[in-house]
């Protein structure tokens, strides 16, 4: 593998058995399954943002936990500098998780409401072993100060709930960059936060990682600011990468039409710019389920009749620029 | 322009805390017109959700309308009494809110809803007049007749917020409060619900309070935006004027830090500080200690919302005379 790639990810897979009742035990021997993530590819580069983006149900937060590995795939391979993570053992696993931190969307579920923050961030030093007592203290304070959480000496042993959203915020990620990981898994990062506190911390997390050389797997439902964050971005739908490229190409010429509806729905703050109907009609259906050949297809506004039979490969549009979709497919033939 | 339809007076919404009074709403002054769609926009805490509870009279303990007047349809709703309001809320006045499974019964069949929604509104209907046209009213809002005898949780969240839609048709109500009304949905859905929304306003002339975060709805979908900060308004203007030139420096700093997918460049302004603590408010403007324009005067006394230009109004010593 290329060493310009940190992770790899290969035909990935994710099925949840479905809870059946005792009844349904006896009379059946089929299992359902929710295909959560469904046969993934793609790779995270070095030094890159990469999105993740999708409603919910699409797969983007089961993808990015198989990669941290807090849930086992039902099939594929995630190497990560090269290592295939599930070939390894339990404590290698652990050892890994050093280099792989995660950043969720609640920062009120992610902290323990008992422990003072400056603990809560050396934590995992001390569960490392890589520092304890005035070691620890001054490396928690040196990334306190780094993420703007200061005074640091003050907020040290504050509580949670005596902070403000921003500040736990600040918190989760300077217990994520304490390791000094190299991939950082953002889940919603900012989802939570108000307008002008999310253009806070989308600069804190540019500026972190230009610092301290960080990747960033960044899952959004929100197309709108992954603008401002991601170098290239992926799309998901019902478990399935629909679209994947540079940032700038999918934006301005998306050639899915779920990528095409998702950025047309996005709400412009722009009274000039008003959008016109139609949407595509109807939800994410079931992922027990999925439609059959393209799993769009029951909404697409531009289907074919290939389209509810064969399932479309990604395939090249322009350089590194892939969508999944016939019409593209067979109008380049 | 036409009579309003609601008129809010130095209404005051004060919430008691055990480190002392907060003043959620103070002194805000507000009208809304009949058929018009208006934006009321502020980030957590500025008190334009208390603003809208309020209005329905449904602030809770410990909170209370401590002051003010809300005129609607020419009667003081805070000299009814809790019998007459009860009359008025649902049937004059509808909610719509972000988790619409909480007014929705969850025993009660969607059908059901509707039609007992129409016929309270006209008692005099029979049975199978209402589920006449409480089907013709779920075909409108595009939810397929099949669904109508679903129970609430078996609908998604866009579903539901369609049925709410629906019963403040049913009810023929004359305005429309709805608080974060899309925030629950994902981004498709939530763009077809604006488009029924907006198809729907249009055609019946709903009044609708929209009080949301999203400053990309606002602009989108209302005639006239208020601008609240810190339990204060600061600025109301019509959509294309405040969008195009806003006047006070929050309300710039607000417009400047929200992401637009379709501009060039990538960078975000950044607001600096946060808002403050409304037990202890800063004096004069309270957007003083963030503002890069404030001068003394600032500090020392408290600006009111003024009509600088006609039709626009904003609460700042900069455009005051």
């Amino acid at each position: 593998m290329s060493n310009a790639n940190l992770v790899e990810v290969q035909g990935l897979k994710k099925w949840f058995p479905v809870q059946r009742s005792f009844v349904e035990r006896l009379v059946t021997r089929q299992r359902d399954f929710v295909r959560a993530v469904d046969g993934v590819d793609f790779e995270i580069r070095r030094g890159e943002v990469f999105g993740l983006a999708g409603e919910s149900g699409s797969g983007k937060t089961t993808t990015g936990r198989l990669i941290l590995r807090l849930t086992d795939p039902t099939e594929g391979r995630i190497l990560f500098q090269g290592t295939d993570l599930a070939a390894l053992g339990e404590e290698e696993m652990r050892q890994m998780r050093r280099h792989m931190q995660a950043i969720f969307q609640d920062p009120y579920a992610s902290l323990n409401p008992r422990m003072k923050i400056g603990d809560a961030i050396g934590h995992s030093l001390e569960i490392f072993g890589l520092a304890k007592g005035e070691e620890k203290r001054g490396q928690v304070l040196d990334i306190m100060e780094r993420v703007g959480l200061t005074p640091a000496s003050i907020l040290y042993d504050k509580y949670p709930h005596q902070l403000s959203g921003g500040q736990r915020q600040r918190a989760v990620i300077a217990r994520a960059l304490v390791l000094r990981p190299d991939l950082v898994v953002a889940d919603e990062p900012i989802a939570m936060a108000d307008v002008s506190v999310r253009a806070l911390l989308l600069d804190l997390m540019l500026r972190l990682k230009e610092e301290f050389n960080l990747t960033y797997l960044f899952i959004t439902h929100d197309l709108a600011t992954a603008k401002y964050i991601c170098n290239r971005i992926a799309v998901m739908y019902l478990g399935k990468i629909v679209e994947v490229g540079p940032l700038r190409q999918v934006y301005t010429s998306p050639q899915h039409p779920y990528t095409q509806a998702l950025l047309a729905a996005v709400p412009v703050p722009d009274p000039k710019a008003r959008r016109k109907p139609p949407m595509p009609k109807g939800e994410i259906p079931s992922p027990i389920n999925p439609p059959s050949g393209c799993r769009f297809h029951p909404r697409c506004p531009a289907a074919m009749g290939i389209c509810s039979q064969e399932e479309p490969k990604l395939a090249e549009v322009e350089p590194e620029h892939r969508v999944a979709c016939h019409l593209v497919t067979s109008s380049s033939v | 322009m036409n009579e309003p339809l609601v008129r809010i007076r130095d209404l005051t919404v004060v919430y008691k805390t055990r480190v002392g009074l907060v003043r959620a709403v103070d002194r805000v002054s507000l009208d809304i017109y009949p058929g018009e769609v208006l934006g009321l926009v502020g980030e957590s805490g500025c008190g334009k959700s208390t603003l809208g509870t309020a209005l329905l009279r449904l602030v809770r303990q410990p909170g209370r309308i401590a002051d003010g007047e809300i005129w609607f349809d020419g009667r003081n709703l805070l000299a009814l009494s809790e019998e007459e309001m009860r009359g008025l809320r649902g049937a004059r006045i509808s909610m719509i809110f972000q988790d619409p499974m909480t007014s929705l019964n969850p025993l009660q069949r969607i059908s059901d809803h509707v039609v007992e929604t129409i016929r309270t509104h006209k008692p005099q209907i029979s049975e199978r007049e209402a589920r006449q046209q409480a089907a013709e009213l779920i075909d409108r809002l595009g939810i397929m007749a099949e669904r109508l005898d679903d129970y609430p949780h078996q609908l998604s969240g866009g579903m539901r917020q369609r049925v709410m839609i629906g019963l403040a048709l049913a009810l023929r109500a004359d305005l429309i409060v709805a608080d974060e009304p899309t925030t629950s949905l994902d981004v498709i859905v939530e763009a077809q619900f604006l488009d029924l929304l907006k198809e729907l306003q249009k055609d019946f002339g709903l009044t609708i309070l929209l009080i949301t975060h999203n400053i990309g709805i606002v602009a989108q979908l209302a005639d006239r935006v208020a601008v609240m900060y810190a339990a204060k308004m600061v600025e109301l203007a019509d959509v294309e004027p405040l969008f195009a030139g806003p006047l006070h420096p929050y309300t710039q700093a607000l417009l400047a830090s929200v992401p637009n997918i379709r501009l060039e460049g990538d960078m975000l302004k950044i607001m600096q500080g946060s808002p403050p603590d409304l037990i202890n408010p800063p004096s004069g403007c309270r957007f003083h200690p963030r503002c890069p324009h404030a001068f003394d005067r600032c500090a020392q006394e408290e600006p009111s919302l003024a009509e600088v230009r006609p039709g626009r109004w904003v609460a700042c010593w900069l455009h005051h005379t």
